[in-house]
């Protein structure tokens, strides 16, 4: 069913009550998704965007309840990724001769993906197509945000900017605009969907979103491909994307580990017990990596100044899901951070020493060789972690 | 000669240059034509950072 967004611009997408894991299993969507698909009815017909691949033939029979397919004058692929273009190999067989407007590099990931020579009109940033009705569509590419075909396409008159995965969120709503949800759960979906996704590419975003502000377009509305529509001072989400992307912090140390007696769990307390008796008004927040939600961590990473890594040894080294989540931190190429290492061990005892290269190689400034205790920790070595919290704090001063 | 990184991942190391794009072997990254973007993704150079 379409929705109205604002003169003849239209919603067509599909929300995704269901998803909880995406791009593959490496992305929890505990609060689903929606896939934006817009359509716009001046005196061209325009689709822009699809929805993700499972979805396609349902879409394109949804949209061919709404218009005769064979209106639609162009198609506009901002991106090429199957959660936007996932609707065009069904859409394609039905209307193979329309031209899709898209960057160079996406007529090398559609064609790379799908294996079809459809009727690609390359488009660069600046290039303008009338569409009638006074009105032009303005295209402006983004480049490596978050692929190398990323682009935004821009609506005259209406003042809308489709602005594809920037600004969205993966968060399942029937509401549409942003200010018709609850706040808490949209931006806590905002956050953790750029800090899983955007920041390796914050320097970069940072640039960008001075480019977009100095076009002095008036943007009225933002149209993301996930989740809400900023439709409510839409500025205020480009202001947190401008404070993301400056190498966010909060005043906030993670403690993060894994254990296996729960010596080191012990530790992660004692430590975090620490930090509070030095300094009340840093948040604390620890997590056993096991058991916790990979995605949620690293968002706690990214507003964190300072992270503090536990492990006990086993094999003469770290966990292997403490491994995995330091990878996926070095991923995020993070900036401007501290860190901190910990565990307990029976004889051998590398965990720290293993921990502390892989977060140096992660690009983590790690403060001395860690907290290491041999078996469980009595109450004298207890102490000692409630130390090593209150260092942690004077580390980051 | 100093390597650079672009965002995407492509490294530019002058002792290999860019030959599929006219940039012969032995070209400072500084020397490169104006016009050259990342072969891989199409930034521009001013996006690139020194390794």
């Amino acid at each position: 069913m379409k929705k109205h967004i604002k003169s003849n611009v239209y919603w067509v997408g599909k929300v995704d009550w269901e998803l909880r894991k995406f791009h593959g299993e490496e992305y929890s969507t505990n609060k689903g998704s929606t896939y934006n698909s817009y359509l716009v009815q001046e005196e061209k017909t325009v689709l822009i965007d699809t929805v993700w691949l499972p979805y396609g033939i349902e879409f394109v029979d949804n949209l061919a309840k709404e218009i005769d397919l064979n209106k639609i004058d162009f198609i506009v692929a901002n991106h090429g990724e199957v959660d936007h273009s996932g609707g065009l190999p069904e859409l394609m067989k039905r209307i193979p001769n329309t031209p899709i407007y898209c960057t160079a590099n996406a007529v090398k990931s559609l064609k790379g993906q799908f294996h079809q020579d459809w009727d690609f009109r390359v488009v660069k940033t600046g290039d303008k197509i009338d569409i009638g009705n006074g009105k032009e569509l303005i295209f402006v590419e983004m480049t490596m945000l978050h692929w190398p075909d990323s682009m935004a396409t821009y609506l005259t008159s209406d003042n809308i900017l489709f602005c594809n995965d920037a600004f969205g969120q993966h968060y399942a709503t029937e509401a549409l605009y942003n200010d018709l949800v609850d706040q808490a759960e949209m931006f806590n979906e905002a956050i953790k969907y750029y800090a899983n996704i955007l920041t390796p590419f914050s320097a970069m975003l940072a640039k960008k979103l001075e480019d977009i502000i100095a076009l002095g377009l008036p943007i009225e509305i933002l149209a993301t491909s996930h989740g809400v529509i900023w439709r409510d001072n839409p500025m205020q989400i480009i202001e947190k994307y401008a404070a993301w992307a400056q190498d966010y912090q909060e005043n906030q140390i993670t403690i993060i580990y894994d254990t296996m007696s729960n010596g080191t769990k012990h530790l992660a307390e004692k430590i975090g017990e620490g930090i509070q008796l030095a300094d009340s008004d840093i948040t604390v927040k620890i997590y056993n990596i096991a058991k916790s939600d990979q995605n949620d961590v690293i968002t706690e990473v990214f507003k964190s100044k300072t992270v503090v890594m536990g492990s006990p040894t086993i094999s003469n080294s770290m966990l292997h899901t403490m491994a995995g989540i330091i990878h996926l931190m070095k991923e995020m190429k993070f900036k401007n951070k501290k860190a901190a290492v910990f565990g307990c061990y029976g004889w051998s005892g590398e965990s720290t020493k293993a921990l502390k290269e892989h977060l140096e190689s992660a690009g983590f400034e790690v403060m001395d060789e860690g907290l290491r205790i041999q078996w469980q920790p009595d109450e004298e070595q207890q102490l000692a972690a409630i130390e090593f919290g209150k260092k942690i704090v004077s580390n980051q001063k | 000669m100093k390597k650079f990184l672009c965002p995407c991942g492509y490294e530019y190391d002058p002792a290999l240059g860019d030959p599929d794009n006219g940039v012969a072997p032995g070209t400072a990254f500084e020397d490169l034509p104006e016009d050259w973007v990342c072969p891989v993704c199409g930034l521009p150079q001013e996006e690139f950072t020194e390794m």
